[in-house]
């Protein structure tokens, strides 16, 4: 099992779905705080599910309101940051860009690779945190 | 006849620190996101420091008993040795914040640290003319925790150590007092 968990974080490293960040967080995990980083991890998903669906909806509305929108994805880049999720923070990046320029085809074209790796790396870290225990 | 000296007459506070607690440093923690939180939450566990985290200045201000209501219970016993807040935050911002904390008579002494995820250096340099203790690049790394943490024991301790002098010097006055008058 210990070399399964091995690999799957390697390979999140390696694919550049993780970086430092992570294991800043698994450092401050101790015997009696164990689970530190997947409760991190969990919160973090229910957090940017919110964000998605509010963005979502701003999308939806046809009419971009690229203020809102960079709001949102401030928020989503922040505690992307903060898990040490490096892909997603890219998309972030950009789609913060495109809204800098005003540019809704950027932004829509953005969003839909940022849901992909967002929903790529909450499969991998689930396998990661199951393997774990 | 000996005069019993007691520490009233004797003009001494017994309270000689301001620690929450023997070696514990209180932080007020102010962020909205939920995932910051509970990060700078850890890493302010990790340096041994008693925490609180509130997730807006303006329950930030409630805390602290500055939101003008004026109801904060046990508001003279609150000690709180540093506020670290995030800048951006909807509605009062860490900066806003840090000005109303500077404005109050009760608060103004504590060290507040301002984290942002945005190295901006006009607003790096407003946040410190504003009198902020530190600026903190987010994400927060625990050496920046322990390095403030250190940094407030060290104040801490030379505030206690003044205070210990002090009391010396009283009491070899008293003490000289008493043998002038030959008690």
């Amino acid at each position: 099992m210990q070399r399964q968990v091995a690999l799957i974080k390697q390979s999140l490293f390696d694919q550049g779905y993780l970086d430092e960040q992570f294991i800043e967080l698994e450092e401050l995990q101790d015997d009696a705080n164990p689970n530190f980083v997947e409760e991190v991890a969990t919160l973090y998903f229910k957090d940017s599910a919110r964000l998605i669906s509010n963005i979502e909806q701003a999308l939806e509305r046809g009419s971009f309101d690229f203020n809102r929108l960079d709001n949102y994805m401030h928020q989503f880049k922040g505690s992307s940051t903060s898990i040490g999720a490096s892909k997603v923070k890219t998309e972030c990046t950009m789609f913060r860009e495109y809204c800098r320029v005003g540019n809704a085809e950027g932004c829509l074209r953005t969003f839909k690779q940022l849901k992909k790796e967002h929903a790529t790396l909450r499969k991998k870290l689930e396998q990661y945190f199951q393997a774990s225990k | 006849m000996a005069e019993v000296m007691r520490s009233e007459t004797l003009n001494i506070s017994n309270n000689t620190s301001s620690l929450a607690s023997p070696e514990l440093l209180h932080v007020l923690a102010v962020d909205d996101s939920i995932v910051d939180r509970k990060f700078i939450e850890r890493l302010l566990r990790v340096s041994s420091c008693k925490v609180t985290v509130v997730d807006s200045a303006t329950r930030a201000l409630q805390y602290l008993g500055l939101d003008g209501d004026n109801n904060s219970v046990g508001f003279e016993d609150l000690k709180i040795n540093l506020i670290m807040t995030d800048y951006s935050m909807p509605g009062m911002t860490g900066y806003e914040l840090l000005k109303k904390i500077k404005e109050s008579s009760a608060f103004r002494e504590i060290p507040v640290v301002i984290m942002s995820s945005e190295n901006i250096l006009p607003r790096i340099d407003r946040c410190l003319e504003e009198g902020a203790e530190d600026f903190l690049l987010k994400p927060v790394k625990l050496a920046d925790v322990k390095r403030l943490r250190d940094s407030l024991l060290k104040a801490e301790e030379r505030v206690f150590k003044n205070i210990m002098h002090k009391r010396e010097l009283e009491a070899n006055d008293i003490f000289s007092q008493l043998k002038r008058a030959k008690i």
